[in-house]
């Protein structure tokens, strides 16, 4: 069994209101560290055994016409150990 | 007897909150969530709305703002304070209220006249009503989907304080039927629906929800 | 790339500029070039672009247009007309009203949820921006077949992306309108109509007067969102490859909106302003020209001041940015301090970036040198006007000779399968399932609401007095003869106020056309002004604005001409407003207005594939008789209830009634098939007591209306004739269709 993680995040370019909404609230709690924060969703897909590039093609494609929204979202796909 | 009506950003339904408090007999005043002190209010209502876009979670940056940490204080104290939709998420997200309020199970947004059964008329802000009374009032919201682990729906259960239940159908998936539950103590109540929308039959689905405005100055008076 | 300043222009005239790729023609280009005795710079060039686009500067249809002004009735309600970001309507004691609505097509096909969301926030800054707090929105959608793959993306998207905005704003939305056509696919139409008050005093104007005076940017950081979407969105028709045009999408943050809405009216309320613009299409470029224009024309901004969400914006891509969420005041110095005090308050971003100057050009500075020197009249109002061809298109002719050809209804078993078809078609269907999406009781005023006949707020708690609003349009008439259509539309969204008993007052209108280079679609669009134009002048209604929708079309295949038509009425007293149906049993039904075989364009034809025939002809002096019956009769407590019949006749309107509180009725009718179905305009149906049927009458002879008896209410069926329908299976057909389609 093995996890596959698609992590979906906004495109750079776009405005993440709730991000900044978040960046803006940490300094009022005492937390200075962050110049920004950008917020995105994670997804983990549990398959059968290691995946073949043939499946983790398959999520590639799933990830671009499903999980993500490629007008204003970036995805990555990795295999989590 | 005066009801502070806090505003947070992002709050939409704190003019209609202080409509219905006036409306119920009492005086509505206005807490801004940056305010230090509580203006010598007797008690606090957290009204609908979408604090802070309800970016993050659902009340999760309103429960910071100055005027929580006195209305955590004074509810400790005994003082009376209702959420309604989004004051109830940041009751629990607080933790004045067990559980959490969780995303709509069918994922929309969803407004409708709902009607709500009461189960426990004896908190603050219930006593106008009896014990099994069914009204219909407003249900409006994403995330009213009330959720907690099963020991704390047990404790709730066992203890009588799950104040308000979902009638006909589950409209947001929450667990038994949960529109509203209150504390141990009875004076602090968190529920889902929305009775100031419900306080003249010309602009809501009827006048019953009222009695969340009348119960607390009975309250007031004992 | 490196700064291109006027005296670089200047030095440089032999330089090629992208014009052409910025939507501009030759001869645009060398009009900008003579303006400015240069080249532009490419500053400049942006502003010019986007300025002179369709979508900015209404290029093909400003000729056409003015005849809202030149044929416009002589009015005492109209405070503010045709030219300000909305117009405001005098509603009495002191209040004012403005409305507006806008189209924002293109990009809720490219990205529905937020091309919707930004739509309703465009809209909303537009009445902010005159003052007034925004009180409540509606939403007229047109979508491709209700069963096509991509309406299922769109549709969906788009409900999602209007509540998730609307409902986090806390604008109550209050009706509106959902049509399905298949020359909707690929563009849906999104319009969406906001209606704001204020008092007469509190109306403010996009002008920038007062030498001296601060231009202050106020709201969200400048993004590259949206770069050239007014004028590359809205100017060009999808192609195959489109995608190469399609700019980075506008995102809106409602929580801003929401801020800023609250922290304007705090700003308006204490007098900080002395004239005030939004940030929509074109963002800096219109927001600066325009305020310019409207004062004496001389401003000076120091682009290098506003605040960026993204530093590598160069000058070019922060005057054309459509960042959301942003306004622009004009300010005197010495209320800067409290202005900017409100601002943090609400935590709100504020800048000064320039100030009003004694001259007449706009000139832009980038770090100290002059990047744009125009004057800015020539940016904001005096861009190209377009004569453009316009030719009846051949398929008029064709399909008005046409004579339509309907199954008829012969037996009691035909006469239920064509309500119940009517019930659950999904032009007719219930809505609850989009609309139970949006808040409709926030604020508190709501008095009507989706499904009745017109939206219906309170805007004084202690007086009772109230506005009314309904939009339409029947896009089969206008596609079967525009000029009808446009009065059709009108006379049924003014009969839709008066059935609650608000008098009409005032008109708006969002125009959703195909190519204006086509001359078959310019000549649709040209009848549809004209008969619009001469309805609101026969009804003596006063157009307050609108908003003009091009390139809806994909290929060759242009959208049906879409005039959604917006009419604003008041009423004196909300309590005593004639609700949409009947509760209780026992009342008489009757029919006000002739019935005709008016099938061409009906729901009927539409449902058995049938588009070909004549419109009726628009008969006004009627319909103003029927709107003075139904507001007497109001007025003399007459009427239970009130339901005007439009798309899906007489069947869908007692349908829509029985339902609404689950009460049946008794209906007897001559010739079933014509009367049920048919589409005749002006026709109202009305609940009375049983015993005032004589003073009912009375009022139909003094205005001179035909009256006819339908029936009675009561009982748990819809009965006409001898067909009984149980109202439990009609509501199963009606509330049926939108969650099978849509889950």
């Amino acid at each position: 069994m093995a996890i596959i993680v698609v992590d979906v995040m906004l495109k750079p370019e776009i405005l993440d209101p709730q991000g900044n909404a978040v960046a803006s609230a940490l300094p009022r709690l005492g937390f200075t560290f962050a110049n920004s924060v950008r917020q995105g969703k994670r997804f983990e897909i549990e398959i059968d055994g290691e995946p073949t590039p043939a499946q983790l093609a398959e999520v590639e494609k799933a990830a671009e016409v499903l999980l993500s929204n490629p007008v204003i979202e970036t995805y990555v796909v990795r295999v989590e150990k | 007897m005066r009801i502070g009506v806090i505003t947070f950003p992002g709050t939409l339904d704190d003019r209609d909150a202080a409509r219905a408090v006036n409306v119920g007999g009492a005086e509505a005043v206005a807490l801004w969530h940056a305010d230090a002190d509580l203006k010598k209010v007797d008690a606090v209502i957290l009204p609908g709305g979408f604090s802070y876009g309800d970016y993050l979670r659902c009340g999760a940056i309103s429960r910071f703002a100055p005027v929580m940490k006195l209305v955590i204080e004074a509810a400790g104290k005994g003082m009376p304070v209702l959420g309604i939709c989004n004051g109830f998420q940041v009751l629990c997200e607080s933790h004045l209220l067990p559980g959490a309020l969780t995303r709509n199970s069918d994922l929309h947004f969803l407004c409708r006249d709902q009607e709500i059964e009461i189960t426990n008329n004896t908190t603050a802000w219930t006593t106008s009503f009896a014990e099994g009374e069914r009204i219909t009032i407003p249900l409006k919201n994403g995330e009213g989907s009330f959720q907690c682990d099963d020991q704390t729906l047990a404790r709730l259960e066992n203890e009588g304080r799950v104040i308000a239940r979902y009638v006909g159908v589950n409209p947001n998936g929450s667990r038994n039927l949960i529109a509203g539950i209150t504390n141990e103590r009875g004076n602090v109540v968190g529920l889902m629906p929305h009775p100031e929308h419900a306080i003249d039959p010309l602009t809501g689905p009827s006048a019953q929800g009222l009695g969340f405005f009348t119960s607390i100055l009975n309250a007031m008076v004992k | 790339m490196s700064l291109d300043t006027v005296a670089i222009a200047q030095s440089t005239p032999e330089n090629k500029q992208p014009f052409a790729e910025l939507g501009l023609k030759p001869d645009e280009y060398a009009r900008i070039k003579e303006i400015l005795g240069r080249r532009p710079t490419s500053s400049e060039l942006a502003m010019y672009s986007v300025m002179w686009s369709e979508h900015c500067s209404y290029k093909s249809s400003k000729v056409h247009l003015k005849q809202f002004g030149d044929k416009a009735p002589i009015s005492d309600a109209l405070l503010v007309g045709i030219g300000e970001n909305a117009g405001v309507v005098d509603v009495g004691q002191g209040y004012a009203v403005t409305f507006k609505i806008e189209s924002h097509n293109h990009p809720s096909f490219v990205e529905p949820y937020q091309g919707a969301a930004t739509g309703i926030g465009g809209i909303v800054r537009d009445i902010l921006t005159m003052g007034a707090r925004p009180i409540a929105v509606m939403d007229p959608l047109r979508f491709g077949p209700a069963n096509a793959p991509d309406t299922r993306r769109v549709l969906p998207g788009i409900v999602a992306g209007i509540g998730g905005y609307g409902n986090c704003l806390g604008l109550p939305n209050i009706g509106g309108e959902i049509v399905f056509d298949e020359t909707y696919a690929g563009n849906p139409l999104v319009n969406a109509l906001c209606v704001g008050v204020m008092k007469h005093s509190d109306i403010k104007l996009a002008k920038a007067a007062g030498a001296g005076n601060l231009v202050v940017l106020f709201g969200a950081k400048t993004g590259g969102d949206g770069i050239g979407g007014v004028s590359v969105l809205a100017s060009e028709t999808f192609g195959a490859g489109g995608s190469t045009k399609r700019p980075s999408v506008q995102v809106g943050d409602p929580f801003v909106e929401k801020i800023l809405i609250e922290c304007s009216l705090e700003i308006f309320a204490e007098d900080l302003v002395v004239g005030i613009q939004d940030l929509g299409g074109a963002g800096l470029s219109c927001a600066t020209s325009e305020l310019a224009s409207g004062g004496s024309g001389g401003m000076k901004v120091a682009l290098d001041k506003v605040p960026l969400r993204d530093p590598s914006l160069s000058p070019e891509e922060i005057l054309m940015s459509e960042s959301q969420e942003r306004m622009c005041a004009i300010v005197e110095p010495q209320k800067l301090q409290r202005f900017l005090e409100i601002c943090k308050k609400w935590d709100v971003t504020v800048t000064a970036i320039g100030e009003v100057t004694d001259g007449e050009r706009l000139e832009i500075t980038w770090n100290g040198e002059v990047i744009v020197d125009v004057p800015p009249r020539t940016v904001a109002h005096e861009g190209p006007v377009y004569n453009r061809p316009l030719a009846q298109p051949a398929y008029i002719d064709e399909v008005n000779k046409q004579k339509i050809t309907l199954p008829i209804l012969n037996s009691a078993s035909d006469i239920k399968a064509a309500v119940l078809k009517l019930a659950g078609a999904p032009n007719l269907a219930d809505k609850s399932w989009v609309t139970s999406q949006y808040d409709k009781y926030v604020q508190g005023n709501t008095i009507q609401s989706q499904p009745d006949d017109s939206g219906m707020v309170r805007i004084d708690e202690s007086t009772h007095l109230g506005v009314a609003i309904s939009t339409d349009a029947n896009a089969n008439w206008s596609y079967l003869n525009p000029y009808q259509g446009a009065k059709l539309a009108l006379a049924e969204a003014a009969r839709n106020i008066a059935t609650a008993g608000a008098r009409p007052l005032a008109v708006t209108n969002c125009l959703n056309f195909g190519s204006p280079e086509d001359p078959g679609v310019m000549w649709q669009f040209a009848e549809t002004v004209r008969g619009l134009a001469d309805g609101c002048l026969e009804m003596g209604l006063p157009v307050t604005g609108g908003n003009v929708s091009f390139y809806n079309q994909t290929g060759p295949v242009a959208i049906l001409p879409t005039p959604v038509i917006g009419v604003l009425g008041v009423i004196q007293d909300v309590r005593t407003r004639t609700p949409m149906s009947f509760n209780v049993a026992g009342l008489d039904l009757y029919l006000l207005g002739d019935t005709y075989e008016d099938f061409a364009g009906s729901e009927w034809a539409f449902l058995n594939g049938e588009r070909v025939g004549q419109t009726p002809t628009a008969d006004l002096a009627r319909e103003i008789r029927l709107i003075e019956l139904l507001l007497e009769g109001h007025a003399d407590g007459l009427f239970k209830a009130a339901h005007d019949l439009s798309q899906g006749g007489l069947s869908a309107g007692l349908t829509e009634m029985v339902l609404r509180y689950f009460v049946g009725a008794t209906i007897t009718l001559g010739n079933v098939g014509i009367e049920l179905l048919s589409e005749s305009p002006g026709r109202v149906v009305v609940a009375v007591n049983a015993g005032t049927s004589q003073a009912l009458s009375q009022l139909a002879t003094k205005y001179s209306i035909t009256l006819s008896k339908l029936g009675t209410t009561g009982g748990d069926s819809l009965i006409i004739n001898d067909c009984i329908i149980p109202l439990s299976e009609l509501r199963t057909a009606h509330t049926s269709t939108f969650p099978t389609l849509f889950g």
